[in-house]
């Protein structure tokens, strides 16, 4: 359903744009390489204890680990029984940890290749003005001047306060296309490992060594003070309620068993192990042993469309937010007027008026120029002409005339502001049509420019200039309202341009003639109806609204005082991501719930085989909750074993990778969520237990 | 403390209103509008109070309709221990008394041949079930005719018209008094002692 | 099962449904101090409770404040109920001259009236004198289920108030539930039951000399005050051993069909008040389809299997099936004017709610009819449930529902506009812990001990039910019983006793502690984007939480009871 006007980093069906230039394969070598390792360095209790499930686990292998020793001293074989649940109970953990290792691995290598771009970089530090040393990067503080010449490497993060240069910031963006740096507004900004290509600049240094972008950078990537974020820490809670619960539904079968053995004078008391095995089982293994990777495979994803998260609540309050707050320029219209109508007055053909406005525009640079000649070409098929055979004779827009034109073979053809192009045309003696005030008020009152088209003392007509709203999203917003998200579009133009504009973009709202002010007490006051707030920005004078929304996405390119406000940082500097962020933010809440559900709902075909199993000599009739008809009691606690340690391995691209997310209601998600994971989970284990029950029957381990 | 006081305050006015004055209050009402019912429901023959119609009592003579099994006192029926047998459905003891109850009533109405209804070999959860069900009757007819010397159809009309359906035409199961049918029948032909 | 069975089932249904709005809606009123139509005749009432009592009536307190009051008036009345006992003997209105009460089923006792459990380990006819029943145990009728529709009343105030620091006040809430709602509705509802037989006086039991000659001790006294209250307040603890069973407080199937609606009306109704306090109704009638879906399932089940009977009955030669006649089924412990439909209906009603009143006997019910109590009991009795228990008990599943499927729309969850975070999470699983910990850890306990052994009615895995029912019931505030456990041993009454206080206020606690947070959190605005915790959606959700939490905790346990003893049924397996 792709539209020829979609721009390239907008997917208007999914909301998931294209990957940036750090995505990697799901399963890449050298990732799986060192998570391999990891797996088995994560076993050290003391680690795990911080997850309470995978913990108890560990703790049941352990128990186990005895168990099969004492077995085997007894000569037992390692096809015994205990010695098999105590592999797969190990297994599980070392799953469950590898699982974590991977998410955190693919963070490690892009922290590494960060770091090899700050490898030892000198600097010149600039001695009163004049004179210069050579220092190390590293001994820079805030406040030094450093000089950057073409082909160095900015030492440290700083505001650019003389000179202008291109800088290849592909070390950080993962963008190679340079981006000018210059002295003054908001393009000032400049980030240590960057590489400037032409040019030189001076700087003055922002951060003290170990503070810089870059050193946070890296730090976040590899995830080293991930803290966990609230929401991860409450479901932490319930799951560990839960395996509390189990614990105790557990430890208390064995006084049950004891009562029913000796009531029913056969069989036998279930084993220890027997007992952990329905335990491991029971407790959510699967949520709890991909909690955390899904946790850092979300910050992750985040990265891998080149978007630096402060932290992860940043990236889960981007999930629960309500409000977006949209800069109109840049986000929602590509930034330039196109002119899109001839409007011809006082009985002019529209081809005259056409080919007058091609002629004025022939030399005019500016994008609005260029789309005139774009439209009349592709309207009358009016041909760029070659003036220069002409006695053409050009006279540019200035602030004071407010008209551009061209003088030529005697004829004086002027564009510009309503008010200029009259005053022109009464200097030439001409007269206005009455309807031309008619046209420039439609025009003004829809949203567009009026750029009135005049030759000496006749007005030609009115060329329509239209901010042009990037394609899809309209259709983006409507997303974002079945999401229940509203669009407020923030703009400095007036509200009569302002509410055509937002009408036509479709956004649910917007701010005219914006201040900082007014935007900062817009998002107090969403706040204070107990709703989220987006935002993105990258001036100074944003600052304060970005630290005061609860998701503040700063734009690379923005001052240093933006990305430090902001709790998250778009390195390729596109307004537009910040509804992604929203898409990530969701899909990794998503995960954690679909997950969740899946884990709590396989139990119920865990009990179908464990416990005929357990009882089975003691109750014969117990064989009719058998229901799987699994052919050994042995075979069915090691299938119920196994299948609850595989689901694991199976489940980690789905951690990873996020569960699929198409925006819509929360209702339809819903009804979907809940049966792909609650019923599913409910079913999926049956066939799954009966296959590997098969499987140990044929290659005879039980 | 002041918490603890109004903690304090507040059980004693409750008491007087909750302990007192509402069991009062509920006392007067029934007095003057339910005086039969607040006192038990009794029946008196001869001035002499025989029971009450809502209590079930014990009865083993040939000449009378029998009740349910009681588990209420070592005898059955007794006022004072009401209760269920509490047996298990796999209970031997429950079976066992089943079968013993079966073995009883096939030899006292060798007449009966039809499935016993299962409610004249359980013992009820009261033990004071005053109630048959009339299949239950039905199978007891020929032996009380027999024991009085009247007609099975005679016998019949007695249960028939001791026999209540459901209450409003839906609510609970039909069934019989089984004290108020055996005074009926004696009433109507009392048996010489 | 039988078509009038089916209909008189629906009958109750559609009364329940008629009569949950109007009762849900003065309720409302009441909780909010509004002016009802009753208040004529009982505003006086309820103003001078406040002016002898020192209460003041715009006094709001914190939850801590409110669960202090709550404790404070439940130790004062439960000391008083031990001392009473204790002494009996040499206090009025005894005219048997019954004695003291051992100190042991005295602390059971006291604490099972005080927890709107009353279990009883005694026969009531022979231990307990008048004064004792009054004032001893029908007051905490009262005041246990005005205690529990308190702590209802303030756990919805958490979700309906925002950005407030109290809960309403504990002394107001307990005076308002006491005058205008318990009072009047038992006084009407104990006039009924005269109506139709049940007895109420203060005369001494009645000699009868029966037909054949022996005589009948037949009991009396003021039975009907305390039978409607007990109901009404899902208490359960009968005047009579037999119960609901007894012809004395249960005298016709009219009586039967009341006494059902007394025991949901309070808990149908604040469904309802629950969604006119959070200004949503069709919040509160969600809450009520889910447990009316859980209502029906249970009722069927039992029913089914109730009629079914005893196949081992079958065998010698006894009527199963239903006739015109006689209602066939397994008629062990019921009796005749209520049929199997009735019995069944009573047997998922009494444990649905906290209430435990039964009209027959439990412990005989066929195993998978007996299963249906018993896991009613450990769901936490959420189906319409204890008066109060029953609301905030649903109200902490629908927050699980909400936490752990929420989080698949991609928000934090919320319910009702609650954000749903750490602090109420950890109370609420705090809460679920409390209920599996009491009756697992007692009964694990229990199962081993030679103690229980002896007191078991039953053996096999009938015994076994026998125990976890016990547990089951004291930790749920039930009282109903496997009644072939004698509990009246020192080890039974005192750990049933704990088990009790246990379930009761180890639940209370941590729910009002996590209503305190949600009333001063913001509300979040509805949107597409919001959880929608009104449809139908929500309704299989929630009825699909509570089955799968409560079943997966328990379905071990109850493999081992009356699952296994269904199955040794059918292979004709007994046990002496």
């Amino acid at each position: 359903m792709a539209t020829t006007m979609t721009p390239p980093a907008a997917d208007p069906v999914t909301l998931m744009p294209k990957k940036g230039a750090r995505a990697r394969p799901l399963f890449d070598p050298p990732i799986v390489k060192r998570a391999l390792a990891d797996s088995f360095l994560k076993l050290n209790p003391r680690t795990m204890m911080k997850n309470p499930v995978m913990f108890v686990v560990e703790v049941g292998a352990a128990i186990t680990t005895l168990l099969a020793g004492k077995e085997m001293a007894g000569g037992a074989g390692v096809a015994g029984f205990t010695f098999q649940i105590t592999l797969w109970l190990w297994f599980t953990v070392l799953f469950a940890n590898f699982a974590e290792a991977m998410a955190e691995g693919r963070g490690k290598a892009q922290a590494d290749t960060l770091r090899k771009t700050k490898t030892e970089t000198t600097a010149r530090r600039l001695l009163n003005g004049t004179k210069s040393e050579t220092v190390a990067a590293t001994q820079l503080r805030a406040g030094d001047l450093v000089l950057v010449e073409q082909g160095e490497t900015i030492p440290g993060d700083g505001d650019v306060i003389e000179g202008i240069a291109s800088v290849d910031e592909s070390a950080i963006t993962g963008e190679s296309a340079p981006v000018i740096r210059e002295s003054g507004g908001d393009r000032s900004a400049v980030t240590g490992g960057t590489k400037v290509l032409s040019d030189w600049i001076k700087v003055k240094i922002t951060s003290n060594p170990g503070e810089t972008f870059l050193d946070r950078m890296i730090a976040l990537v590899e995830g080293a003070q991930r803290q966990k974020t609230p929401n991860e820490i409450a479901l932490n809670i319930v799951i560990a309620g839960l395996t509390l619960v189990f614990l105790l539904a557990v430890v208390t079968l064995h006084p049950f068993a004891v009562y029913s053995v000796a009531t029913s004078g056969s069989g036998t008391v279930p084993t220890v192990t027997v007992l952990i095995s329905l335990l491991v089982c029971l407790i959510p293994t699967t949520i709890g042993g991909l909690l955390s990777a899904i946790g850092i495979a979300g910050m992750d994803r985040v990265m891998q469309h080149n978007v630096l998260a402060m932290s992860g609540k940043a990236v889960e309050a981007a999930g629960d937010v309500n409000t977006l707050l949209l800069d109109k320029t840049g986000t929602i219209t590509l930034g330039n007027r196109q002119a899109v109508e001839f409007i011809p007055v006082g009985g002019m053909a529209e081809a005259e008026l056409a080919d007058a406005a091609q002629l004025s525009s022939l030399a005019d640079e500016t994008p609005e120029g260029r789309s005139i000649v774009v439209l009349a070409k592709q309207q009358y098929n009016i041909r760029g002409r070659e003036v220069a055979e002409h006695e053409a004779h050009f006279i540019p827009f200035t602030a004071q005339t407010r008209m551009s034109g061209v003088d030529l073979d005697g004829r004086r053809i002027r564009k510009g502001a309503t008010e200029s192009v009259v005053e022109f045309v009464h200097e030439h003696g001409g007269t206005v049509p009455t309807e031309l005030m008619d046209v420039t008020e439609r025009i003004s009152r829809s949203g567009g420019t009026p750029l009135v088209v005049a030759d000496r003392d006749r007005v030609l007509g009115v060329v329509h200039l239209k901010d042009v709203v990037k394609g899809g999203m309209r259709e983006r917003f409507a997303q974002l309202r079945a999401m229940g998200i509203r669009t407020v579009m923030i703009t400095g133009d007036n509200p009569l341009t302002a509410a055509a504009i937002a009408g036509e973009a479709g956004t649910d709202d917007f701010l005219a003639q914006a201040t900082p002010k007014d935007k900062m007490d817009l998002i107090k006051k969403e706040q204070a109806g107990g709703r989220l707030v987006a935002m993105t920005g990258d001036g100074t004078n944003d600052a304060p609204a970005l630290a005061q929304a609860d998701v503040g996405l700063a734009m690379n390119t923005g001052t240093m005082a933006a990305k430090e406000a902001g709790n998250m940082v778009d390195l390729d500097s596109n307004p537009t991501k910040l509804i992604e962020v929203v898409a990530i933010g969701k899909q990794l809440l998503m995960t954690r719930g679909a997950l969740t559900t899946f884990s709590i709902a396989n139990d119920i075909a865990k009990y179908f085989a464990i416990l005929p199993a357990m009882f089975m000599a003691t109750y014969p009739v117990m064989n009719k909750l058998n229901i799987m008809g699994l052919h050994s009691p042995q075979s069915a606690v090691l299938a119920a074993v196994i299948f609850n340690a595989l689901i694991i391995i199976v489940l980690i691209p789905l951690a990873l990778r996020g569960v699929k997310y198409k925006p819509m209601s929360a209702a339809a998600l819903l009804r979907r969520n809940l049966l792909v994971y609650g019923v599913g989970g409910v079913l999926a284990p049956f066939p799954g237990i009966w296959i590997i029950d098969r499987l140990l029957g044929i290659l005879h381990l039980a | 403390m002041k918490q603890l006081l109004i903690a304090i305050k507040v059980t004693v006015v409750m008491i007087i209103l909750t302990g007192v004055a509402y069991p009062l209050l509920v006392t007067g009402l029934a007095r003057v509008f339910f005086r039969n019912q607040a006192e038990g429901s009794l029946i008196r023959a001869n001035g002499k109070i025989v029971g009450s119609e809502l209590i079930g009592q014990r009865f083993t003579r040939p000449e009378y309709f029998h009740g349910r099994p009681s588990a209420a006192g070592k005898d059955g029926y007794d006022g004072l221990a009401s209760g269920g047998s509490n047996l298990g459905p796999t209970n031997q003891a429950l079976i066992d008394r089943v079968q013993a109850d079966v073995k009883k009533f096939r030899e006292e109405n060798p007449a009966y041949t039809g499935p016993i209804p299962a409610d004249l070999v359980t013992a009820s959860g009261s033990g004071l079930d005053p109630h048959i069900s009339p299949a239950s009757a039905e199978a007891q007819v020929a032996r009380v005719a027999a024991a009085r010397g009247v007609s099975l159809e005679a016998i019949r009309q007695f249960v028939a018209a001791q026999t209540e359906g459901r209450q409003f035409g839906i609510l609970g199961e039909p069934r019989v008094n089984v004290l108020k049918l055996n005074l009926a029948l004696d009433q109507a032909a009392p048996i010489k002692k | 099962m039988t078509a009038n069975g089916i209909l008189q089932i629906a009958l109750f249904f559609v009364v329940l449904v008629a009569l949950t709005r109007p009762i849900g809606a003065y309720m409302a009123k009441v909780f909010a101090g509004e002016r009802t139509w009753m208040h004529r005749l009982l505003r006086p009432l309820e103003a001078g409770v406040y002016k002898v009592c020192g209460i003041e009536e715009a006094g709001e307190q914190h939850w801590t404040g409110y669960a202090g009051a709550l404790l404070l008036f439940s130790a004062v009345s439960m000391l008083l109920t031990y001392l009473l006992l204790r002494v009996q003997q040499w206090l009025p209105l005894n005219p048997q001259g019954l004695g003291n009460v051992g100190e042991h089923l005295s602390f059971n006792t006291a604490a099972s009236f005080t927890t709107n459990t009353n279990w009883q380990s005694y026969t009531p006819e022979t231990t307990m004198s008048y004064l004792s029943q009054m004032i001893g145990l029908a007051t905490h009728n009262f005041w246990s289920g005005a205690a529990g529709i308190c702590v209802a009343i303030a756990v919805v105030r958490g979700f309906a108030r925002h950005s407030a620091k109290t809960l309403g006040s504990f002394w107001v809430d307990f005076t308002r539930c006491t005058v205008y709602i318990l009072l009047p509705l038992a006084v009407v509802g104990a006039l009924l039951l005269v109506s139709q037989g049940a007895i109420q006086n203060f005369q001494s039991y009645t000699n009868a000399a029966t037909v054949e000659g022996a005589t009948q001790t037949i009991p009396q006294g003021p039975l009907a005050s305390q039978e409607a209250i007990k109901m009404i307040g899902t208490n359960g603890g009968g005047f009579t051993n037999a119960n609901s069973a007894h012809p004395y407080e249960n005298p016709t199937p009219f009586s039967n069909f009341l006494q059902m609606l007394y025991i949901f009306i309070i808990p149908a109704g604040l469904t309802y008040t629950f969604g006119k306090m959070v200004k949503d109704t069709r919040q509160g009638w969600a809450i009520f389809a889910a447990m009316s879906v859980l209502f029906f399932a249970g009722v069927f089940v039992t029913y089914h299997f109730e009629q079914a009977g005893n196949p081992n009955l079958a065998k010698l030669g006894i009527a199963n099936a239903a006739t015109a006649g006689q209602s066939g089924g397994n008629m062990e412990g019921k009796e005749v004017r209520y049929g199997i439909a009735n019995s069944a209906l009573f047997t998922v009603i009494t444990t649905d709610a906290s209430c435990g009143a039964v009209n027959n006997v439990h412990d005989s019910l066929t195993p998978l009819a007996g299963l249906v109590p018993l896991i009613n009991i450990e769901l936490g009795e959420v189906v319409f449930g204890g008066v109060g228990s029953g609301l905030y008990g649903m109200l902490l599943f629908a927050v699980l529902a909400v936490f752990i499927a929420g989080l698949m729309v991609g928000r934090t969850p919320e319910y009702l506009g609650k954000k749903i975070e750490q602090k109420e999470v950890k109370m609420m699983m705090l809460a679920v812990l409390v209920l599996a910990f009491t009756i697992l850890g007692f009964a694990g306990a229990g199962a081993n001990l030679g103690t229980v052994g002896s007191s078991l009615t039953n053996h096999g895995p009938h015994g076994f039910s026998e125990v976890l029912y016990a547990y089951s019931s004291a930790t749920g505030n039930n009282g109903s019983a496997f009644a072939g456990i004698n509990a009246n041993t020192p080890y039974l009454d005192t750990t049933m006793g704990l088990a009790m206080l246990f379930g009761r206020f180890l639940m209370l606690i941590p729910l009002l502690a996590a209503a305190g947070s949600l009333a001063q959190k913001k509300l979040v605005p509805v949107s597409a984007g919001t959880f929608p915790t009104h449809g139908p959606l929500f309704v299989v959700l929630l009825v699909g939480v509570v089955v799968i939490v409560g079943a997966l905790t328990f379905f071990p346990a109850l493999s081992l009871g009356p699952v296994v003893e269904h199955f040794l049924m059918h292979a004709g397996r007994l046990w002496s």
